[in-house]
């Protein structure tokens, strides 16, 4: 992938003829237009980034009426709504649709349009290839959906355990769109690691040293880091399921002797880190917003960044845990059971330096703090259900009850989609300058918490009475009625608190308006680090100038000194440090359509291996078609001169500006040449 | 409290990349996406260990050596090893500026990753003549899979030599290609690396 990256066919500046010729036609480079082309071809992280975090709340709407669907079917005994078999399709999509197309693209969000502002670079290491990933991500899910306009969704669950997921117990295609319809976001995810992960290795400007990156950082590079290595993991065994549904392989074919565990290890191996992919970017938020709301730094810093890469490397240590009524063994069961418990002890870390950076904070309870609040209170109850499950004979007892329903929902929802949440309403001024409503985001908040409890709390009763997970209704006399009634309002309850925030996002935009659109300023919460240290909107170009960093929490040691007494004082107001974004000499790379393009060949060819290889064929050549372009594309839009954002060349290359440019800026603040005009 | 002195990390001694890390983005993005390549044949090759006994279901053969031809296969192994070796030379002639052997190099990798690739495609007709087809029984799926995902590796690292070759008729394969040629070579020993331990693991290795 490096390699496309680099353009082979085009010479290291100075042998670019001045002539420009235009080798691909109607998609040769475009250049910025500011119309909504500009988001089809933008490779600018920012755009990337709310890319991806409005498909993820697309896809959220959709997984949302699925869990209404469900609670609806099971609000009352012997319900009638959805029919067994549409029931299985119901909450397997839902469970498919929360994690891969919500939760894990909102994290990349978030990670898209602040990694690169909060250490200071001017954007991704290889901007393409990010507007690769989100596209991938797209059609992926789109894909997926799909499903439901062809026969119906996977129905064996999220983790589809083979064999019950061959063709013999699954007839449908479901399946198929499932193990493609994941394969094509894992592309995406790997892609994006890589990128990510390069981004922050590689492009820090002067001073920021990996131990005064923000936390959020830090979580995120361990989570691309996981998904690096537990991405190919499950692109196996779903290449291992297509290859079984499609062309008759007999990996799990129990009746030629497949060993029927095969599967559900591969997938714990990739699915137990991706708990800690999905949490620990959430841990993030919440370790940039408790600070900045208590008025104190982190407490321990290097405890936070240390425990998150503990977890890291401990996430791959414990995925049989999944798998303790399996018969795997009790040596297995013994070992897996210990190293569960074990990582509990890094969490709890965590948990503690929240509470000590809370306690003596000058506490401001806006709503970003009251869902950070939210997400430490809730994820430590989730954590603690979940240390039950490492002791293997309770854990025979909760296996498939609703216990384990109420435990993944606490910390799924109750970690990571509060912390989106908190994250929402803490950056929303940052990325869109306008500040949301505080009033409407506390109604936000209660409805959604109390919905949250009234719903995934019942449940842990509903399993310890034995409730079966994934069976589609109940009889009555078994106790089930009340808090099964109980968890059904509770969902209806969290369904109007997500509903205002799509409210409070209308109304805030509306007085907004109303009020003369006026601007937050940089810094609208008096916060810490560098992504506030810029106008807001995040101008185009991030940084006017590249940041010479000094210490951790780097923006705020800039507005805040010491008198004699030690007291903080302030010594400067935040318009004073930031940056206003008025450069307007930085040279951007330039918008691609090849991206788009290159990710339109992978769905077609999901299809074609579903319905017909023939349609591979157009689906193949789209992606050479693709490959090509993006290779031989000039490095830039043609009439924007000939410095090229690769920034292999540029140093080499000074003569290539027109004559009367300013000092043309790299992608990377931290690779800025500086060439006299 | 800022600290009074900046640490400056690898910005000082910067050349011609200049990161953080004095690796180039384009080199790091290889190597993560080869870290992350080593996991996809981690998971193939455990899959392969779980059915590596199972040929006898539905087959008159008792053992894979009843099937295997290890003389061919060391042969073509040999070639695809010794591609690593022209690899070396491709770039060592690159770093010279030596744009002609730099060519022929790349050209003689690609050649022999053909070589090697006709020789599995030979080994696979073989024995799918032999009745040992894609769906026989677990092992020739985990078999065919497993080196079928490392001859697609190689069917890649043979675009990307070829790519290398033909995509740089008009600019020359100068000095300042090195890094491209480097990046190529990474990826091309690393797929033989792999190589080395499939053949060990399905070849050598035998059933006790």
């Amino acid at each position: 992938m490096a390699i496309i990256e680099e353009p082979l066919a085009i010479g290291a500046g100075d042998d670019v003829p001045e002539t420009v010729e235009r080798p691909l036609g109607d998609l040769t480079r475009p250049q910025i237009s500011h119309t909504w082309k500009d988001w089809l071809t933008t490779v600018d992280h920012k755009k990337i980034g709310i890319m991806y975090g409005a498909a993820a709340l697309f896809f959220f709407a959709i997984g949302g009426a699925e869990a209404l669907l469900i609670r609806l079917q099971l609000a009352t005994p012997n319900g009638t709504l959805l029919s067994p078999d549409v029931y299985n399709q119901v909450f397997t999509m839902h469970g498919v649709t929360m994690i891969f197309l919500v939760a894990m693209p909102m994290a990349a969000a978030f990670a898209n349009y602040l990694l690169p502002l909060q250490i200071g670079a001017r954007d991704v290491a290889f901007p393409r290839l990010n507007a690769l990933s989100f596209w991938v991500f797209l059609f992926g899910g789109l894909f997926l959906n799909s499903a439901w306009l062809f026969g119906g969704g996977a129905d064996g669950g999220w983790f589809n355990y083979a064999p019950n997921s061959t063709v013999t117990f699954s007839p449908s295609n479901g399946i198929d769109f499932y193990a493609l319809g994941l394969q094509i976001t894992g592309i995406a995810s790997l892609v994006s690691a890589i990128n990510l992960i390069t981004t922050v290795l590689n492009m820090r400007p002067k001073g920021m040293s990996m131990f005064r990156m923000p936390i959020f950082t830090w979580m995120n590079l361990v989570v691309q880091f996981l998904l690096l290595f537990a991405v190919p993991v499950i692109s196996v065994a779903l290449f291992l399921l297509t290859f079984d549904r499609v062309f008759d392989a007999n990996f799990f074919n129990t009746e030629a002797g497949a060993d029927p565990l095969l599967w559900q290890h591969l997938f714990w191996i990739f699915g137990h880190p991706e708990v800690y992919i999905l949490i620990l970017p959430s841990f993030g938020i919440v370790s940039e917003v408790i600070p900045v709301f208590s008025r104190k730094p982190i407490f321990g810093y290097s405890f936070m960044v240390f425990s998150g890469v503990a977890i890291g490397f401990m996430g791959w240590g414990v995925w049989a845990h999944h798998m303790f009524v399996s018969g795997i063994g009790p040596i297995s069961v013994a070992a897996f059971s210990l190293s569960t418990m074990f990582i509990a002890v890094p969490t709890g870390v965590k948990i503690l330096n929240w509470l000590a950076t809370i306690w003596g904070g000058r506490l401001r309870f806006t709503t970003a703090m009251l869902f950070a609040v939210g997400v430490v209170s809730m994820f430590t109850i989730g954590g603690l259900s979940g240390v039950t499950h490492s002791i293997a004979p309770a854990d025979t007892q909760q296996t498939d009850t609703y216990y384990i329903v109420a435990h993944f929902h606490y910390v799924i929802f109750g970690g990571t989609l509060l912390g989106f949440f908190a994250g929402f309403y803490f950056w929303w001024p940052k990325m869109f300058g306008y500040m949301l409503n505080e009033r409407v985001g506390k109604w936000n908040f209660w409805l959604q918490i109390v919905g949250f409890n009234l719903t995934f709390g019942p449940m842990h009763i509903l399993g310890l009475q034995g409730m079966s997970r994934r069976i589609d209704t109940y009889d009555k006399g078994f106790g089930f009625e009340l808090w099964n009634l109980v968890a059904t309002v509770g969902a209806f309850i969290i369904a109007l608190g997500i509903g205002i925030f799509f409210v409070n996002i209308a109304i805030s935009r509306r007085q907004w308006k109303a009020a003369g659109k006026p601007n937050p300023g940089p810094d609208p919460w008096d916060a810490r680090s560098l992504e506030w240290m810029t106008a807001s909107p995040t101008p185009e170009h991030n940084f006017d100038d590249e940041i010479v960093v000094e210490g951790l929490d780097e923006f705020w040691h800039r507005k805040y000194g010491y008198d004699e007494d030690h007291n903080v004082v302030r010594i400067a107001s935040a318009e004073e440090v930031a940056q206003d974004g008025s450069n307007t000499n930085v040279h951007l790379p330039s918008p691609s359509y090849f991206p788009i393009v290159l990710a339109l060949g992978f769905p077609i060819i999901a299809y074609g291996i579903i319905y017909s290889l023939w349609l591979c064929i157009p689906g193949v050549a789209l992606l050479v078609y693709g490959m090509v372009g993006w290779i031989f594309e000039n490095p830039d839009d043609p009439n924007a001169g000939h410095d090229h954002h690769d920034d292999d060349h540029d140093g080499d290359a000074p003569d290539a500006l027109e004559a009367g440019d300013e000092p043309a800026e790299l992608v990377a603040a931290g690779t800025t040449v500086e060439t006299e005009a | 409290m800022a600290n009074a002195t900046v640490a400056v990390d690898a910005h000082d001694d910067h050349g011609h990349h200049e990161t953080n890390t004095g690796i180039s983005n384009n080199k790091l993005a290889m190597w993560l996406f080869l870290a992350s390549d080593c996991l996809l044949f981690g998971a193939l090759i455990s899959t392969f260990l779980l059915y590596r006994t199972n040929i006898s279901d539905n087959t008159p053969f008792t053992s894979p050596s009843d099937v295997f031809d290890i003389p061919f296969t060391s042969l073509s192994s040999f070639v695809l090893l010794m591609s690593s070796l022209t690899m070396v030379l491709a770039l060592s002639a690159v770093n010279r500026d030596d744009q002609r052997a730099g060519r022929i190099w790349l050209l003689t990798t690609a050649l022999l990753g053909m070589v090697f690739i006709g020789g599995q495609v030979y080994e696979f007709t073989v024995f799918n003549a032999e009745g040992l087809g894609y769906t026989t029984n677990t092992w020739t799926s985990a078999f065919f899979t497993l080196t079928g995902f490392h001859g697609v590796h190689v069917s890649v690292g043979i675009l990307l030599l070829l790519g290398t070759v033909f995509g740089t008729r008009n600019s020359g394969l100068g000095k300042e290609k090195s890094e491209t040629v480097e990046l190529v070579g990474l990826y091309w020993h690393f797929v033989d690396i792999v190589w080395v331990i499939i053949f060990t693991v399905i070849y050598l290795i035998p059933i006790g």
